[in-house]
């Protein structure tokens, strides 16, 4: 083979339109002591942009623990699975799509949903359900409804088209996204050990098999464009967002399933973020060879493609397979049955390089591993002063509110904790038959796995208001969340996948941010037993308009799975019976700090956010498991935003039950920290039989408080010493929790 | 079977007599695997996948089941193209021999396209997808696929469409009433079908189309299970 023609002049000054620093561009001249061509440059761009080469967050990841008995695969595959037992594994990933969703909200939340659902059937995981964590910005204002509506749209059109159920997420409000939403998909997969697929070449003289969709002129460069700050101009460039068609994803899931079960793939990767490039060179440094691709095959949507065209485009619905030597015609008549198109576009070669031709001629031929070791980068982070002065405020000024049945309506209102039901009812949530706990019934939703006993259980969480004044404490708090919340269906925690929403790195109190997140994410997988299986990084989420730029509010989104090992244990959050007795399991609010009542009432983003003791927490998720599994509580519900209060008017808003729990704190607590403080590690559970329950609870070392008991129309929170008698009843409570995003989706 | 088909099927506790079934499956169609679960539940341990380019149905099938979902992507209208698929000349014959058709959601699209029943399915009244449990009357006791409930009754089954709005000309309309052929009838209308209209059948009685998801409300842990009637009414119909 001849080397590329050589370029008679450097490319360093355009280095930046193909992503590359000027350092960067150097390092690829000295790694190949070569100029490189443009087409090279470009892949070179792509490759070690940050939606791929993961530059400025890798090196910080090292601090995640990635290992554990239930953890079958970690980092660095499609996605990662864990082991639920007899037999059964479950993939899960979640990933972002924020930037696409920004400028064109039904395709880019729609080709969000179709990508993640093929990083699953990619090992060889049928996806059984979806989750989507939704961030927008000003609730009243036209753009947002312009997003929101949008958003919901294209996840309804892709997920319910393609018949996997959205069964839950989370979808909150803040001025922070009002540029920039984040749109981060979840998504699980069910397998069985021995179909655990990997995204590799094999061995050297495998085919490589294109199948799918044609490759157009969409999505082009979406990776380099993802990697960078948004801004007035990027409303022009939705060509850089893809266009999903589920049908077509459907057949390649089918397809794909039925060729890992048949035995006749050797390694299969979807076509992601950077096209046919990232996907054919992952797979090659996954085996450790070189390839040989003839871009001239590739099937084309439009005529006169170029290269540069054919190797980036993120055109949607394509996957890689290497068939198994000798079984390429089986593989050829499995997809033929599914209606779709298969072309042979290349080789696994013994070289180690990346080698692709077009009209006869070799248009790029650069080492593998050059493309996959993008350069890291470790940053110095500085928080900003601002953030800490919020942080450190002293709120013993802020007033006490007259009248807490009201501020409890306000908050129920807020749209970040109003009721969700018109989003979820617009996704098809039970397609597949499994879903035990439908969206809004639980903190966290329940699949069923038919054939078996168990159920698995998925939630995503992350208060960003918490991150953004501390970042440490508020990432691994985010964790803690998710833990509680499967703890509270019944389902013991595995492992998550984290989605990493942040601003731009090269500011010192962005990178404050990432590096203080990923530690506290770090320390509380360690400390709950959840290892990372892998993850998504969004950076570069601000928005630049003339000399401000705004980014989003720190957003480490976490995404955790858990095991019901007899589904018949498990636990929603609406009250069940009258008569039963409430307990707090864990202590109560202290404190304001960090709050949304804080920050809806009195307009006050600040404090400090409550202390996160991970034994305590521990303690806690411990004790909600062994009272759901001793058949002690079928009810249970995780304090979060608006503290107790908000948590108690859930549970009997959605049991259709009142209640009635006296409060007997010493008075130097404020009422309003006691009601609406956000402390962690909280769980209220209703039970039937309060003796048993305390002696369960002080076996296990468990600190609980008895609230009161159920019954009535009504939610009634006295604190006699304090003067405080809250009434309201539940038509009231319902009328202010259901009603707000009726208002804000068309 | 294939493994991964494997979840679909293995449920311990079929219950024993056997009506045999066969669940069509177009490409796109995404309850088929619901379909087959809920049949095998409750109807037939054997009941089976038949791939919509085949020509005939497994010698001694009863029961057709034509399940939903967004075959070839809803293209062109939604089963629209499902309905000139091979398979369709085989179904209707089996219809036409008196053979049992049940189609639900997309399924029903995909019979009132074939014209194995009047009328058609236009976008809801709200041009949104739902989903969600609704409450039906059943009005007509008398067909193989009702019989197991009682007139009059309200049972609650999920529904999951955006195009199940449904329309006929005013005549058909007075002729499906008429003749006792509305059998299943919306408390609640959610997608602004004419008379509240959910389920129909056939002048012969054999041939159901229906919105709402009867195979998803077959299992207690799921939810409720008022929609097993539909299953048990065909056992009573078929398994002397």
């Amino acid at each position: 083979m001849t080397q590329p023609t050589p370029k008679p002049q450097s490319l360093r000054p355009q280095a930046a339109t193909f992503g590359l620093s000027e350092g960067e561009y150097d390092l690829l001249v000295s790694s190949i002591n070569r100029e490189p061509n443009a087409l090279e440059a470009a892949i070179v761009g792509a490759m070690w942009s940050e939606h791929c080469g993961y530059k400025n967050s890798r090196p910080l990841f090292s601090a995640f623990p990635t290992t554990g008995p239930q953890v079958l695969q970690g980092p660095g595959e499609n996605a990662g699975v864990v082991d639920i037992g007899e037999g059964w594994g479950v993939a899960f990933k979640m990933e972002s799509h924020n930037h696409p969703s920004a400028v064109e909200p039904v395709q880019g939340a729609a080709t969000g949903v179709g990508g993640i659902l093929r990083d699953i059937f990619a090992m060889g995981a049928r996806p059984f359900a979806v989750l989507d964590s939704l961030r927008f910005g000003n609730p009243d204002s036209p753009r947002t409804r312009f997003l929101v509506n949008g958003v919901v749209e294209g996840i309804a059109h892709y997920g319910n088209a393609i018949g996997v159920p959205t069964v839950g997420g989370e979808v909150t409000f803040h001025p922070s996204y009002q540029e920039n939403p984040l749109v981060n998909v979840m998504a699980l997969g069910l397998l069985r050990h021995e179909d655990l697929a990997t995204g590799t070449m094999g061995e050297v003289g495998n085919q490589i098999i294109y199948v799918g969709s044609k490759t157009g002129r969409d999505g082009l460069g979406g990776a380099v464009f993802a990697s960078a700050d948004l801004s007035e101009a990027s409303q022009a460039d939705r060509p850089a967002v893809q266009v999903g068609d589920p049908f077509m994803e459907k057949l390649l899931l089918e397809a794909t399933l039925e060729a890992i079960e048949s035995g006749v793939v050797a390694g299969v990767q979807d076509m992601g973020a950077a096209g046919l490039v990232s996907s054919t060179c992952e797979m090659a440094y996954r085996a450790g060879l070189g390839i040989t691709m003839d871009l001239d095959k590739v099937p084309t949507r439009e005529s006169g493609m170029v290269p540069m065209e054919l190797c980036l485009s993120e055109s949607q619905e394509r996957m890689i397979l290497v068939p198994v030597p000798g079984r390429e015609q089986e593989l050829y008549d499995l997809l033929d049955k599914w209606e779709l198109d298969v072309v042979n576009i290349g080789q696994v070669e013994s070289h180690n390089n990346y080698r692709l031709t077009w009209k006869g001629e070799v248009v790029c031929d650069l080492p593998v591993a050059l493309l996959n070791e993008a350069p890291k980068y470790t940053r110095e982070g500085v928080e900003s002063p601002d953030i800490k002065a919020a942080r450190e405020r002293d709120l013993s000024g802020v007033p006490q509110p007259g009248d807490c049945g009201a501020v409890l309506l306000e908050l129920l209102s807020h749209p970040t904790i109003a009721s969700k039901r018109p989003i979820f009812q617009r996704f098809d949530h039970q397609v597949m038959t499994n879903t035990v706990v439908v969206p809004g019934a639980a903190d966290a939703a329940v699949m069923r796995v038919k054939g078996s006993g168990m159920g698995v259980a998925a939630t995503s969480d992350c208060n960003p208001r918490f991150v953004q004044l501390d970042p440490y404490t508020g990432a691994a708090a985010a964790v803690a969340e998710a833990a509680r919340n499967l703890a509270c269906v019944g389902a013991t925690p595995l492992a998550i996948t984290d989605n990493l929403n942040f601003g731009n790195p090269h500011r010192p109190e962005v990178y404050y941010q990432l590096q203080q997140s990923v530690q506290g994410i770090a320390d509380a997988c360690r400390a709950l037993n959840t290892p990372v299986t892998g993850g998504n990084v969004s950076l570069y989420n601000q928005y630049t308009q003339g000399d401000e730029r705004v980014a989003i509010h720190p957003t480490p989104t976490i995404g955790m799975v858990g095991v019901l090992p007899d589904i018949s244990r498990r636990a929603t959050l609406g009250l069940k019976a009258a008569g039963q007795t409430l307990y707090l399991l864990g202590e109560h609010a202290d404190s304001i700090g960090a709050s949304q009542y804080l920050e809806s009432l009195h307009g006050l983003e600040a404090g400090r956010v409550p202390p996160l003791d991970l034994v305590l927490e521990q303690k806690v998720i411990d004790g909600t498991l062994a009272l759901i599994r001793a058949g002690l509580t079928d009810t249970a519900h995780d304090c979060a935003e608006g503290g107790l209060a908000v948590a108690l008017a859930e549970m009997a808003m959605a049991g259709s039950i009142g209640l009635s729990v006296t409060l007997d704190v010493p008075a130097e607590v404020r009422t309003d920290a006691l009601l609406f403080g956000e402390a962690h590690s909280r769980v209220v559970v209703a039970v039937q039989d309060a003796d048993a329950t305390e002696n369960k609870l002080r076996e296990l070392g468990v600190p609980f408080v008895r609230l009161g008991e159920s019954g009535g129309d009504a939610l009634t929170v006295a604190a006699p010493a304090r003067g405080l008698h809250l009434s309201v009843n539940l038509a009231a409570l319902t009328l202010a929790y259901e009603s707000p995003l009726v208002g804000i989706l068309g | 079977m294939s493994r991964v088909s494997a979840l679909w099927r293995s449920w311990h506790d079929y219950e024993v007599s056997v009506v045999k079934t066969a669940v069509i499956q177009f490409p796109g169609s995404n309850c088929d695997g619901d379909a087959l679960h809920a049949a095998r539940l409750t109807l037939d341990p054997n009941a089976q996948f038949v791939w919509h380019t085949e020509a005939g149905l497994p010698s001694g099938t009863e029961l057709v089941f034509v399940p939903g979902g967004f075959s070839y992507g809803d293209h062109l209208r939604s089963g629209a193209i499902a309905a000139r698929s091979p398979i369709m000349g085989a179904i209707k014959a089996h219809a036409e021999r008196g053979g049992f058709v049940l189609g639900v959601c997309n399924g029903f699209q995909v019979l009132t396209e074939a014209g194995l029943l009047p009328g058609a399915l236009g976008r809801n009244r709200d041009l949104h997808f739902t989903c969600k449990p609704v409450h039906l009357r059943v009005e007509n006791t008398a067909t193989a696929f009702t019989s197991a409930y009682s007139q009059g009754q309200t049972i609650e089954i999920p529904i999951a469409h955006g195009e199940g709005n449904y329309y006929a000309d005013a005549e058909t309309v007075a002729r499906l009433e008429g003749e006792g052929r509305v059998v299943f009838r919306y408390l609640d209308n959610p997608n602004g079908s004419l008379n509240d209209i959910a389920g129909i059948v056939n002048e012969r009685g054999n041939v159901l189309g229906m919105m709402p998801h009867p195979e998803r409300a077959v299992e207690a842990l799921l939810g409720g299970e008022d929609g097993r009637g539909v299953f048990q009414s065909l056992q009573g119909a078929l398994v002397k």
